[in-house]
């Protein structure tokens, strides 16, 4: 019979009771006495020098408390890069300064140029329209190729061009890459794009900002993946408060794949106006704000080429990539294109020289950053996307080209830095194809021919590094923070027990997965066990939740934490029992002796520690809490290998996934149905860039795709029932739960075999079309057929 | 949104008097009305709503002839139709999402014209007539172009008149984002001939595909509109699709619509 609680156990997610029935308490549910809103008027123009801008008419109307421009932020520090990438000549990335207030320029649609604080949003949003301006428009930075060109206008005026950084990664050696290219027996080269995306949670940001000048301390609601991030950078670079003096609350939090990583100029904004205002200061981001105000993702372009000798063995890898950093540096934003990106370059091949070089470009657009896999599925795409061509090209069976490449030993040092501590490719290469039914294509796709459709198999592997990060690896990269996490177990008189957490749990179930690890490490009901988090005021300080990390890296925090509790408690059980603490056994939340029948339960020990009569007071004190900080000693790799099967209709052009497989290796699970659904989830998240979703600007730097009438979210007719199997497992060999995190695999994984499948298609009906940019919507792959 | 006075009359002359004030507009399921005004790009002195008018809540089907009050909503024709008209049914049936179905009305959807609605094919197609308040109004010279139509200020669709047509199919090709007609072909047969509609595709709006009604008036088939096509000139391209792949998409859609009526 299979478990129902604890470790590999899939209890029920315990949240959604609250979610599903309107308890939830979002950002938006909260209100403060006496709260003020705020109304950002923001551009509507990409680039223009601001003359000057007259409130003088707007403030005299009704309910306005006060207007903030951008001079009133000129004493205070810009929103700050967290990561610096040395470029390949040894020098810094140029970083601009990114006011929380446009101040004399506007830089890109939707950047903040006053802000009008009033008694209702109606009346702050009527003010708004009554602020003058003056502004001189300059041309729009748009492509990111003419942003290049020497006598391309420039983003920011006093940087020396467009260009944030010149990067190279691998091998450095031009000479000897290009030697190894020469050599080839056969070379493979794709140009393509990866198209930009806008997150677009269900739950847009919202912040609030409070002011007690009682105690002088600030509290800011947020919508945050990382409380103690935002504290951190909104206090320490720019607000300049002690840290001491602000609480971050993000409470449940509807959803953020990456785009409430950063730091938002809004919640600096709310967090200063309420002092200023001398009221709370709330704002809630409407939709269409969100189009244009949230960091957007992905947006490469790309140049690869793939060298293999006469075997086919992979002997060469080389990328050229264009990375579109928007108009100002957001908060991991260069971080994506470089080390989260070029380190992936290998995949799961033995490739043995590997060049990955990357530019940096600043646009009039919205900042981008991190999105659901974050460089990674930038990586895979185009390295999974040449590998299919070349298999074209040679003949060859995209399966066994991949499979004769893959590495096969472990640990594996890449050349793009990594080291790979465990992964089995063949493995889940061979669940692959069973889960995909390969066998059957071939009638599957005699069916559809019936049909009048083109039927098309794609297949790719991927890998990942995540449970980010490894601190002093990642320092010596560029990043400017720690990626530790931490938590604190609290154990209660009665035996329940509270665990604060750093990590930040806003769709991944953690309120259901950290109690199941707990409560089976003590032998204990999951329901005595909560977790606790998105409270800095709460919460030890912990780097929240992204890059798939929490149970890898905060969840081995709690591990350590509860084996401080256990190893304590054990020390209590064996003063009541009079025995060794050498020999005291814990099982189903029994203490007992090993050799005798005395045995003390978990509540009696928690009891004692809490009323400490009979207790070993000059040895042990009494209590029971503790306090670990976890910092991993690497990545860790989920690797594996997805399959899509497309129709596509040969008149319109419209792709339908008709099956999608997934093969995954995540090392152990704690709760499988919740792995199910994250994997589930980032498939969706992949088939929408795929097939769908398109950020697209105009050349004025207008987004074209701002509301959801023009940006294609996928719906749940849009993608199939998925084959998802997980039971490949080799646990990672340096966190004491052997886990590797799963939350952006399908999104990293998915993209290219839906490519794949429709190129396959295509060409199954005798088109030759080799490639199509994403996302391959009826039109595009009309007008490829037709081309 | 802006203020606004709002009414709702009980009947089409007080809807009539209270919209003779100046920027007073109509207001029928709102569907686009109202997202509109949530963006502050209109501003209405006064709303009359016309959903609470019995006579324009009517529907009655007089064996050939499918009237529809202005003010009945997609999802009311979806069913009511279903028996006397199933092309028409299934077009209500199929409009946005239920939501929009159960709020949005036949007459606001015309009387906004978009180009991208279904229900102008639908009118266009059938060769319906839009009943006013003061007029009768033949589809064929209601329909002048994006969101502009026949009818003059303060003028209210009363009910549609819709001619049964022997048989009739509406093939809808959607938008990937809004999943309105990126082409619609709405065919109807009648013993007086065949009318050939198509919504989403013209950057003039809704328009006869004459061509293809003389082709099918010839031959109701498929293949009879084999080697016909509309000019790409005057279609809309955008992000979702080029003047070309329009123009091609309408042949497609033609072509299942006739297929599907059978």
């Amino acid at each position: 019979m299979p478990k129902d609680q604890g470790i590999g156990a899939s209890p029920k997610r315990r949240e959604d009771v609250r979610f599903l029935t309107g308890a939830g308490n979002y950002t938006d549910d909260i209100n403060v006495n006496g709260q003020a809103y705020v109304h950002f008027l923001r551009a509507d123009v990409a680039h223009a020098t601001i003359n000057s801008i007259d409130t003088s008419a707007a403030a005299e109307m009704p309910g306005v408390v006060k207007i903030f421009t951008g001079a009133d932020f000129a004493e205070v520090g810009g929103i700050p890069c967290g990561w610096g990438v040395t470029d390949r000549h040894g020098n810094p990335q140029q970083e601009p300064r990114h006011p929380i207030i446009a101040h004399d320029t506007i830089r890109h649609v939707g950047e903040i140029v006053a802000a009008v604080v009033a008694d209702t949003l109606e009346q702050a949003r009527d003010a708004a329209e009554a602020i003058e301006f003056s502004l001189s428009d300059k041309p729009a930075v748009v492509d990111m190729a003419a942003a290049l060109a020497e006598d391309a206008t420039k983003v920011h005026e006093d940087l020396t061009s467009n260009l944030c950084y010149d990067w190279v990664f691998g091998n450095p050696d031009d000479d000897a890459v290009q030697a190894a290219f020469d050599s080839a027996a056969h070379v493979t080269t794709l140009e393509l794009v990866n198209n930009r995306l806008v997150a677009n949670p269900m739950e847009p940001r919202v912040a609030i900002g409070d002011y007690s000048r009682a105690t002088d301390e600030y509290t800011l609601h947020t919508t945050s993946q990382n409380p103690h991030v935002i504290r951190l950078l909104m206090c320490a670079f720019v607000l300049g408060l002690p840290e001491h003096k602000v609480r971050v609350i993000a409470p449940d939090v509807g959803g953020g794949f990456g785009s409430k990583i950063f730091h938002y100029a809004e919640e600096a904004f709310c967090t200063f106006a309420a002092k200023a205002c001398g009221r709370a200061v709330k704002w809630t981001s409407t939709r269409a704000e969100a189009f244009i105000s949230d960091a957007h993702g992905r947006d490469h372009v790309t140049k690869i080429e793939l060298a293999l000798d006469g075997d086919n063995n992979f002997t060469a890898l080389r990328t050229n990539t264009m990375a579109n950093m928007g108009a100002y540096l957001s908060t991991f934003s260069t971080s994506v294109p470089s080390y989260l990106h070029g380190t992936l370059m290998a995949g799961n091949y033995k490739t043995p020289i590997v060049q990955v070089n990357v530019k940096t470009v600043f646009t009039n657009t919205v900042p981008v950053d991190a999105y659901r896999g974050a460089g990674r599925p930038e990586a895979t795409f185009q390295l999974e996307r040449v590998i299919d061509k070349a298999a074209r090209e040679l003949g060859a069976d995209p399966i066994a080209l991949r499979r004769q490449n893959f590495i096969t030993e472990f640990p594996y040092e890449t050349p793009v830095a990594l080291t790979y501590d465990t992964g089995d490719y063949v493995a889940t290469m061979d669940k692959l194809e069973q889960v995909a039914d390969v066998a059957g294509f071939a009638a599957r796709r005699a069916e559809s021919e019936k049909n009048g459709k083109l039927r098309g198999f794609g297949i790719n592997c991927y890998i990942e590094a995540c449970g980010i990060a490894p601190s002093n690896i990642v320092g010596m990269l560029g990043a400017r923070a720690g990626l530790y996490d931490a938590a604190t177990v609290r154990v209660n008189a009665t035996g329940s027990i509270s665990v604060m957490v750093g990590a930040h749990a806003h769709g991944q179930g953690h309120e259901t997965t950290f109690p199941q690890v707990v409560a089976d490490m003590i032998g204990i009901d999951e329901s005595m066990v909560d977790i606790v988090h998105g409270d800095t005021g709460r919460v030890p300080f912990g780097m929240g939740t992204y890059g798939s990390r929490s149970i890898a890296v905060c969840g081995s925090a709690m591990v350590r934490a509860t084996e401080k509790i256990i190893a304590k408690a054990k020390k209590i059980a064996a003063h009541l029992m009079e025995a060794s603490d050498a020999d005291i056994e814990l099982k189903d939340g029994q203490f007992t002796v090993a050799g005798t029948d005395k045995s003390v339960a978990w509540g009696d020990v928690c009891l004692t520690a809490y009323v400490p009569h009979n207790y070993p007071l000059e040895e042990l004190e009494p209590g029971l809490e503790e306090t670990a900080f976890y910092d991993p000693a690497n990545f860790t790799y989920p690797a594996g290998a997805y399959a899509c099967e497309v129709e596509v209709d040969p008149d319109t052009g419209k792709v339908s996934i008709e099956r999608f497989s997934a093969a995954d290796d995540f090392g152990n699970i704690i709760n499988p149905m919740i792995v199910d659904g994250q994997v589930h989830g980032g498939l969706g998240q992949g088939i929408g860039q795929a097939l769908l979703e398109n950020a697209a600007y105009d050349e004025d730097g207008q987004l074209l795709s701002a509301s959801f009438m023009d940006y294609a979210m996928p719906r749940a007719d849009d993608v199939p029932f998925y084959q998802v199997d997980h039971s490949c497992q080799t646990p990672c060999t340096h966190n004491p739960l052997g886990v590797k995190g799963c939350g952006e695999a399908g999104a990293i994984g998915s993209p290219p075999a839906v490519v794949n499948a429709v190129i396959d298609a295509l060409q199954s009906g005798g088109k030759n079309v080799t490639h199509i940019d994403m996302p391959l919507s009826p039109a595009r792959v009309w007008a490829a057929m037709n081309g | 949104m802006y203020e606004f006075e709002f009414e709702k009359p009980s009947t089409v002359a007080e809807a009539v008097a209270a919209l003779a004030d100046e920027d007073a507009q109509a207001l029928g399921g709102g569907q686009t009305l109202i997202p509109t005004l949530k963006q502050r790009l209109a501003m209405p002195s006064k709303l009359v709503s016309l959903t609470a008018i019995p006579q324009l809540k009517e529907l009655s089907d007089n064996g050939g002839m499918l009237t529809i009050g202005g003010a009945v909503t997609h999802a009311e024709v979806a069913e009511a139709a279903a028996a006397s008209y199933p092309a028409l049914a299934d077009l209500a049936g199929h409009i946005g999402d239920p939501a929009v179905r159960n709020r949005g009305t036949i007459g606001g959807s015309l009387a906004n014209n978009d180009p991208a609605a279904c229900y102008p094919a639908a009118a266009l197609g059938s060769g319906a007539t839009i009943v006013t308040n003061t007029r009768e109004i033949p589809s064929d010279e209601y329909f002048q172009g994006l969101f502009d139509t026949a009818l003059n200020e303060g003028e209210i669709i009363t009910a549609v008149r819709f001619p049964v047509p022997e048989k009739a199919n509406y093939q809808k090709f959607l938008q990937p984002a809004s999943r309105f007609a990126l082409v619609g072909v709405f065919v109807a047969k009648y013993a007086a001939g065949v009318r050939v509609a198509v919504t989403g595709a013209s950057e003039e709006g809704v328009f006869r595909w004459r061509e293809a009604e003389a082709a099918l008036d010839a031959s109701f088939a498929p293949d009879a509109l084999d080697g016909l096509s509309v000019d790409a000139g005057g279609m809309i391209g955008d992000l979702h699709g080029s003047k070309e792949y329009r123009a091609h998409l309408v042949g497609v859609m033609a072509k299942r619509a006739v297929a599907a009526a059978g």
